[in-house]
């Protein structure tokens, strides 16, 4: 009778307060929930929308109602399959370089550095000095630099290291250099702090327990640095496999190097086909979904947090 | 990379003229140290002693300064820490965080292409009970568990010497004591020569065959338990290993057999074969348990000596004993240690007692009073370890 009598009394006054909590917790997020709705869910719908449509009978070039062609699919994979294995061809280049750059310079900041805080610090300044020039223009110094008639195009020329006739700008080898190069500091910072934070006492251990160094880096080193590997890389990977600014004519890229982004903003601003961008868009971000999602769930990244 | 079998037995270790020189300070001085095959040594001393640079020494983590290390006769000093016969416990566990426990086992077996390695880590998993955790990650388990999976990853390689650092610092009272018989009964099952580095002398104590007392990156002295306790040879050993009475006087005369020490007034007779010193002055002592409390002056006797009247400054009941502070005019503050034979402490605060001791019981240490001091105080203020700091850069700074 007794513990009826006080678990009846306390209940209540246990859970008001985690209700008023819940509210207030709610209330802190509707901001949040309204953006996320007005800037990703409407437009993602109207997105879908879009990608349905139909060219209106009796109306001018760029004029759609809205229908339900998924026809509009079919048609834009069948015109633009090169151009979608291309975008994450490169990407995937690019991300592998920048990973390969990236990792020997990293572990020299975050590691071999630690001794040499001030040195630590210039470099990391060093990584992320490209962003106070924009990245559009330091994309252009690059098409200079890469020009037919650069100082470094005419002295490969004159080594015969390349064929007299031969381009480096609008090439594959300029969009993913470019793109790795665009790409670098992305994935140098989250793999600097997973480094930076790395214990060598396990290296210490790892040695102790009969392994060399290259035996250590890859049983110990190199598994304890994933998240920064996969966090590394999905920074680089996602926004290289859309970008439309190093593969285009005007930059880096040539007519046989574009990429989906490219081709979605021909299809938007100067073909004004609508529906075909907007079903190229999405066709893009599921792929880029299901590439990541096996992505991270291989990695198991998830075991070590 | 030491492949294949396991060491069948213990390695004897010798250190040869090490010394370890770390910018700016010396770690370790100048050490020479031969730890025989199957026995269990301890490194005692204070935090910054060199004990643990000594262990990374020998594991091979640092490169000695100068001189050589030898494992089972051979020289390892070039060696890189993965191709000596040597595994450590380390003090922060360093179990690899993104394997399972019995991965952390294995690797040191598979790393030496041992065939049946998971069966053996299963094997040292259940040597230290912990075999149905072998499928956890190190992050799932209590610190003391931690601690017991670095000890059965260290010992399933069978290595000829196993180093623990400091290895039961982080456990509480009863589990170290749990974990410290089961050390000592692991290390007499395989035979292995365990390196021990502590700073509990409590724990060397009792788990060690023989002990190396450090201070300041160099032996202070070596040798078994008891023997260390009973016959301290520094001020720094007699009271780093347990408590001591030291009082400091000339040599008054002697016998064939003993001298006397005059102690403020009186003759304190201290046996020749247990004084380092027998002549002009020396540090004499007496351990706190060995001292006897009189309620009246007692009647003066040749196997005895005597000291007081003092007066009962603090009185502390331990349990087992009762520890006094008696304040002796002239001489300063003596511990004494009574075991509470009845029950409860027998003299009160402010009474006036007297202290006896049998002579046999007096050693003599070897310092020399007059530096005596200054070794003492250096351990105590942050005021002298400055200033000797700045007496060994001035000495540092004339060599160059």
């Amino acid at each position: 009778m007794a513990f009826a009598a006080f678990a009846s009394t306390t209940a209540p006054t246990t859970d008001a307060p985690a209700r008023r909590r819940s509210k207030v917790a709610l209330l802190l997020l509707l901001p949040g929930i309204l953006y996320l709705v007005l800037f990703f869910l409407a437009p993602l719908v109207s997105l879908i929308l879009t990608s349905l449509q139909a060219p209106s009978e009796f109306g001018d070039i760029g004029m759609y109602s809205y229908a339900f062609r998924w026809e509009n699919y079919a048609a834009v994979i069948e015109q633009y399959w090169p151009h979608i294995l291309r975008s994450f061809g490169y990407a995937l280049i690019a991300t592998v370089l920048a990973l390969a750059f990236s990792y020997p310079l990293a572990y020299f900041i975050g590691v071999t550095a630690r001794r040499w805080p001030l040195l630590q610090s210039l470099m990391l300044v060093l990584v992320i000095a490209p962003f106070f020039i924009s990245f559009l223009l330091r994309t252009l110094a690059w098409k200079q630099i890469l020009s037919d008639e650069s100082f470094l195009v005419t002295s490969l020329k004159a080594v015969s290291l390349l064929a007299p006739d031969a381009h480096l700008t609008g090439t594959a080898f300029s969009v993913i250099f470019g793109l790795t190069y665009n790409f670098i500091p992305f994935m140098t910072l989250p793999l600097y702090t997973t480094l930076e934070r790395l214990d060598l006492r396990y290296l210490e251990a790892g040695n102790d327990l009969y392994a060399s160094g290259f035996h250590t880096f890859r049983t110990v080193t190199l598994p304890l640095s994933m998240p920064g590997i996969v966090a590394g890389t999905l920074l680089t990977f996602i926004p290289a496999a859309g970008d439309y600014i190093n593969a285009s004519r005007d930059f880096l890229g040539g007519a046989d190097t574009q990429m989906i982004g490219n081709v979605i903003e021909a299809n938007f601003l100067v073909l004004l086909n609508y529906p075909a961008a907007a079903a190229l868009s999405l066709i893009l971000m599921t792929v880029i979904l299901v590439i990541v999602g096996v992505y991270v769930k291989r990695a198991g990244t998830e075991e070590l947090l | 990379m030491v492949t294949g079998a396991f060491a069948d037995r213990g390695a004897d270790l010798e250190l040869v003229g090490i010394q370890k020189r770390f910018p700016g300070f010396t770690a370790i001085e100048h050490l020479d140290l031969v730890i025989p095959a199957g026995s269990f040594f301890a490194l005692l001393g204070p935090s910054g002693c060199g004990k643990t640079t000594t262990l990374r020494l020998v594991a091979g983590l640092e490169e000695p300064t100068d001189g050589r290390i030898l494992i089972g006769g051979k020289d390892v000093t070039t060696q890189k820490a993965y191709q000596r016969p040597v595994n450590t416990v380390f003090q922060s566990y360093a179990l690899f965080p993104h394997m399972t426990v019995l991965e952390n086992v294995a690797f040191g077996l598979r790393r030496r292409k041992i065939t049946d390695a998971r069966s053996l880590a299963h094997e040292a998993l259940r040597l230290v009970e912990l075999d149905h955790l072998a499928a956890r990650r190190p992050g799932q388990l209590s610190g003391g568990q931690q601690q017991r999976v670095a000890l059965a990853r260290a010992i399933v390689n069978r290595p000829a010497l196993l180093l623990l650092d400091e290895p039961l610092g982080a456990l509480d009272l009863k589990l170290r004591r749990q974990m410290q018989l089961e050390l000592k009964s692991i290390q007499e099952d395989v035979g292995l020569t365990f390196l021990h580095v502590t700073h509990d002398q409590e724990e060397a104590m009792t788990m060690a065959d023989t002990i190396a007392v450090m201070n300041k990156g160099r032996i202070e002295q070596l040798g078994a338990p008891e023997q260390l306790y009973d016959l301290p040879k520094t001020a720094f050993v007699a009271n780093f290993l347990g408590q001591s009475n030291l009082f400091t006087g000339p040599v008054l005369g002697e016998t064939s057999t003993s001298i006397t020490v005059d102690v403020a007034g009186r003759g304190i007779v201290v046996p020749k074969a247990r004084s380092h010193r027998h002549a002009g002055d020396v540090t004499i002592g007496v351990r706190p348990e060995k001292l006897t409390l009189h309620r009246e002056n007692p009647v003066a006797d040749s196997s005895h000596n005597v000291m007081g009247p003092g007066r009962v400054r603090d009185v502390s009941f331990t349990g087992v004993s009762t520890q006094y502070l008696v304040a002796v005019p002239g001489i300063g503050t003596l511990v004494v240690f009574e075991q509470n034979r009845s029950f409860g402490p027998v003299e009160g605060e402010g009474d006036e007692v007297w202290l006896t001791w049998n002579v046999e019981h007096g050693f003599g240490l070897d310092d020399d009073p007059a530096d005596w001091e200054t070794k003492f105080v250096a351990d105590t203020s942050t005021k002298s370890i400055a200033a000797q700091r700045r007496a060994t850069l001035v000495t540092e700074l004339e060599e160059a």
